[in-house]
């Protein structure tokens, strides 16, 4: 098991690797950079202005020797400083992890909480009407994009209920968790209706699959109550694609992410890269998506490790 | 500059990078699609709304007189919640360029000279100032007993190492155009200081209300302070707290030089990308004073029974910027023809529902020419397509680019030219462009023409004297000069009688206006929308909030 991880785990560094090359390349690619973003079209700096303030950035050397110095202070835990705080990279991305881990999180309890035992209801009661609705439901979910439900949210409870759930100054779970979790409640619900959808289908495609198993039926033979056989015996089985796909769903809702904390107006780690790629802040842009990418890695080792829990069958040697 | 929400569509592309580089494995969130959709949204609110506003409106107006006479006296206390679309970017005062940046440090600093309410220079850290005879020497008397953040008393060597720190080439501050008359800075005693101009440059005093020429500690820079990273300034409120995209805390200033000023303990900036949103948090009581640029916003808010909202006429003006130095553009007459085809009302009602006013290039009230001498300031389909003839009918097919939300009605701008301009037979395409490309872009004049949002100033001089004259900082962007333009600039610098220079001002506009190298469009307003128990609040006509700390909560 160890061994695996620890291999698991060095494989990581190419693809980090891989990732910040690219990222760098990328940001350099698109037109403008830190400077022309700072001063906009209302100034023009003279040629010498600009060409001081490119060499304080260090952005006057060539692009390998720009890479490798942010490579070798990178591995030594430095990532460099943000242009707009002139705080360290490191600092920032980790001051606003706790939210965007939070909303993630809770998003993902919100999606297993309503996915699974719709799943159940509807493979069970297949072909009836809750099954109908459950998968309508499910259709309405994978359909209807966040940014909408969320702006949807907001205007509902606004203007009906004079209620404004996106009103800035996010309180921290730790010093005040009444408050966090009422304003987490419903960016959370945005982000986790969709994945609920696409929960409960896999629930409901794999339930019904271990349902007509041999096992199943000799359960039953056995007089099992149907809802031992459900709950005891095929859910678990039918708990490894519903990992999985928890597994490579948490990395996408980091990405979901950065759009419901823009319509939230929330202080995550999305909207800290959204608002460095616009201002060319290169070295937060990198620093975020590394990290983003490297959390992305976690979650999938730690789904695969789970394996190992629900079906002992599975080992790691 | 507006601090924008809809940003996404960029970040989107690189989310999709990453999804990309992490191994495609699952059915990625669509991305374009969303930016799109999102927009609908705000639009679809509006016509709904607007309908009840119309007749309230005027109404409002009366409320909207700013409140230069409290009928009640002043109660200090409180703090006052702040929302706008867009957070500071950063701390360093002479660098900064972003409005959403001066809106925070016009609190924290003070510039030598301030505006009042109709534009004109009044004292601030400078109490008195003199020009001699020839204009070239301005000496400047400062206020006693201002100290700094950190107690430090302000004198003339902060004066003088703040300038200078501006004008260094090294320091890459933004306002260092605008001084560049400046040949040296003296400070005779603790409280005198000198500018020795190379020229006359009766301009010179509006620039030195902004933010950008805020005044900063000699012995902090000395001892390496970076003000990008602390911000310490003589302001009425210090920088207590600042959580970026989260919440922006300012506290009181107790040993502000004016004295019982400010009113308020405390402001609390918080920052939402959405003005929709911003409108429905006043409407539910979250917020209290909030900036609103998007003139559907505006309106609806304007309307809303329970909320102030205060007009101002902006200095900013919205104009369509042509390039002359392409092929399109070379032809005088063809940008003549643009011009009379243009219907500058049709595209303030379109774009911004009405609300502003068609302007001249000069938009400060005093300065602005009658627009009967202008060329073409109203609509003539028959000249222009006469002008087209005579240049002999070229095929006219040009591109405008516009950035997403800024300002918010580009597009919208650049889709009705697009109509107005298909009646002579000339074929406009819009790009809309991500702001980093779109200013890389205009930075590098890589465009035919452009629909933006400019800056303006209390002084003309400050807005022409960077395109229009052949010297000035921007004109390689602007690319268009004319000798007598030149001449007339000049002119108007070296002098300081207002009437004589509003005539060669005057002069300059006509000028302008036919030779067309951009057609000047509208102005629009600066809205403030507070709820009714925020007093004391005067809007700017440049956008500067600086009167809040004039604020006070009557509740």
């Amino acid at each position: 098991m160890s061994a695996y991880v620890l291999k698991r785990t060095l494989a990581l560094l190419p693809t980090l690797l891989g990732i910040s090359i690219i990222v760098f390349l990328v940001m350099r690619l698109i037109p403008g950079d830190t400077i022309s973003a700072m001063i906009g079209t209302q100034f023009k700096l003279t040629d010498a202005q600009a060409e001081a303030l490119r060499a304080y950035y260090g952005l006057d050397k060539p692009l390998p020797e720009q890479y490798w110095l942010w490579l070798t202070s990178a591995l030594q835990g430095d990532f460099g400083l943000s242009v707009r705080t002139a705080r360290p990279v490191l600092d920032e991305i980790l001051s606003r992890y706790p939210l965007t881990l939070e909303l993630a999180l809770l998003a993902m309890l919100i999606a297993l909480a309503i996915g699974i035992p719709i799943g159940i209801l509807s493979a069970v009661k297949r072909n009836s009407l809750l099954d109908l609705s459950g998968r309508l439901f499910s259709l309405v979910g994978l359909a209807l994009p966040s940014f909408w439900m969320g702006t949807l949210i907001i205007y509902v409870l606004s203007v009906y209920f004079h209620i404004l759930p996106n009103s800035g100054n996010y309180a921290s779970l730790v010093d005040n968790p009444r408050e966090n979790l009422g304003q987490m409640i419903f960016p959370a619900l945005t982000l986790g209706f969709a994945f609920s959808a696409a929960v409960m289908r896999t629930t409901r495609s794999a339930l019904l699959e271990e349902l007509g198993k041999d096992y199943a039926r000799t359960a039953r033979a056995k007089g099992r109550t149907q809802r031992d056989v459900i709950l005891r015996h095929c859910l678990k089985n039918a708990l490894i694609p519903i990992i999985t796909l928890v597994g490579f769903e948490t990395g996408y809702l980091f990405g979901g992410a950065i759009i419901v904390e823009e319509v939230f107006a929330m202080p995550g780690v999305g909207r800290l890269l959204l608002n460095a790629i616009n201002q060319r802040d290169y070295a937060l842009v990198q620093g975020t998506i590394l990290f983003i990418a490297l959390n992305f890695v976690a979650v999938n080792l730690i789904a695969d490790l789970a394996y190992a829990l629900v079906n002992p069958r599975i080992r790691y040697d | 500059m507006s601090h924008a929400k809809n940003k996404l569509a960029f970040g989107f592309s690189i989310l999709v990078l990453l999804s990309l580089l992490l191994g495609a494995c699952a059915p990625a969130v669509q991305p374009t699609p969303e930016v799109i959709e999102r927009e609908v949204v705000v639009t679809k609110e509006v016509p709904v709304e607007v309908e009840k506003v119309v007749t309230q409106e005027v109404i409002r107006e009366v409320l909207v007189t700013p409140t230069a006479v409290p009928e009640k006296t002043p109660v200090a206390g409180g703090t006052l919640i702040v929302a706008r679309a867009g957070d500071m970017q950063g701390t360093d005062p002479h660098k900064q360029t972003a409005f959403t940046s001066f809106r925070v440090l016009e609190h924290i600093y003070d510039p030598l000279l301030a505006l009042d309410k109709d534009m004109n220079v009044i004292p601030n850290l400078a109490e008195t100032w003199a020009w001699s005879n020839d204009n070239k020497t301005l000496t400047m008397t400062l206020r006693q007993g201002v100290v700094f953040h950190n107690g430090d008393p302000m004198t003339s060597a902060d004066v003088k190492a703040s300038y200078e720190r501006l004008l260094n080439e090294e320091t890459g501050a933004a306002a260092r155009s605008f001084f560049t008359s400046i040949e040296s800075i003296e400070a005779p005693d603790d409280y005198t200081v000198v500018f020795n101009l190379t020229a006359p440059n009766a301009a010179i005093l509006a620039a030195m209300t902004n933010p950008n020429s805020a005044i900063l500690s000699n012995e902090l820079l000395e001892s390496g302070w970076d003000p990008a990273s602390e911000a310490i300034g003589t302001g009425a409120f210090k920088l207590a707290r600042w959580e970026p995209d989260n919440v922006l805390v300012l506290e009181k200033n107790p040993d502000f030089w004016i004295e019982g000023l400010p009113y308020l303990d405390s402001m609390e900036f918080r920052t939402l990308p959405d003005e929709a949103s911003i409108l429905a948090g006043l409407r539910a009581g979250t917020l209290d004073w909030a900036i609103i640029n998007n003139p559907r916003v505006g309106i609806v808010a304007a309307g809303s029974s329970n909320l102030v909202v205060s007009k101002a006429t902006s200095l900013a003006y919205h104009v369509l910027q042509l390039n002359a130095n392409r092929p399109v553009f070379q032809d005088l007459r063809v940008r003549q023809a643009i011009s009379c085809a243009i219907d500058r009302q049709q595209v303030l009602d379109t774009a911004s529902l009405g609300e502003g006013q068609v302007t001249s290039p000069a938009t400060p009230p005093f300065y602005q020419a009658p627009h009967d001498q202008l060329f073409c300031y109203t609509k003539d389909i028959e000249k222009a397509k006469a002008l087209l003839a005579e240049a002999g009918n070229p095929e006219v097919k040009f591109t405008i680019i516009a950035a997403t939300d800024e300002p918010p009605t580009a597009v919208s701008e650049a889709q009705n030219i697009q109509a107005q301009l298909a009646e002579i037979g000339v074929t406009v395409e819009i790009e809309t462009l991500e702001l980093g490309v779109y200013v890389d872009r205009w930075l590098k004049a890589d465009f035919d023409a452009a629909a933006a949002l400019n800056g303006g100033n209390p002084d003309p001089h400050n807005m022409f004297f960077r395109y229009w004259h052949s010297t000035g900082n921007l004109n390689s962007v602007a690319n268009y000069s004319d000798p007598k333009i030149d001449e007339l600039l000049v002119k108007a610098s070296a002098s300081t009688d207002p009437e004589e220079r509003k005539a060669i001002y005057t002069e300059v506009q006509v000028l302008l206006t036919e030779a067309v190298p951009w057609v000047w469009l509208y102005t629009s307003y600066e809205y403030r929308a507070m709820q009714p128990y925020v007093m004391g609040f005067t809007p700017l006509s440049n956008g500067s909030t600086m009167y809040l700390r004039e604020t006070w909560l009557d509740k």
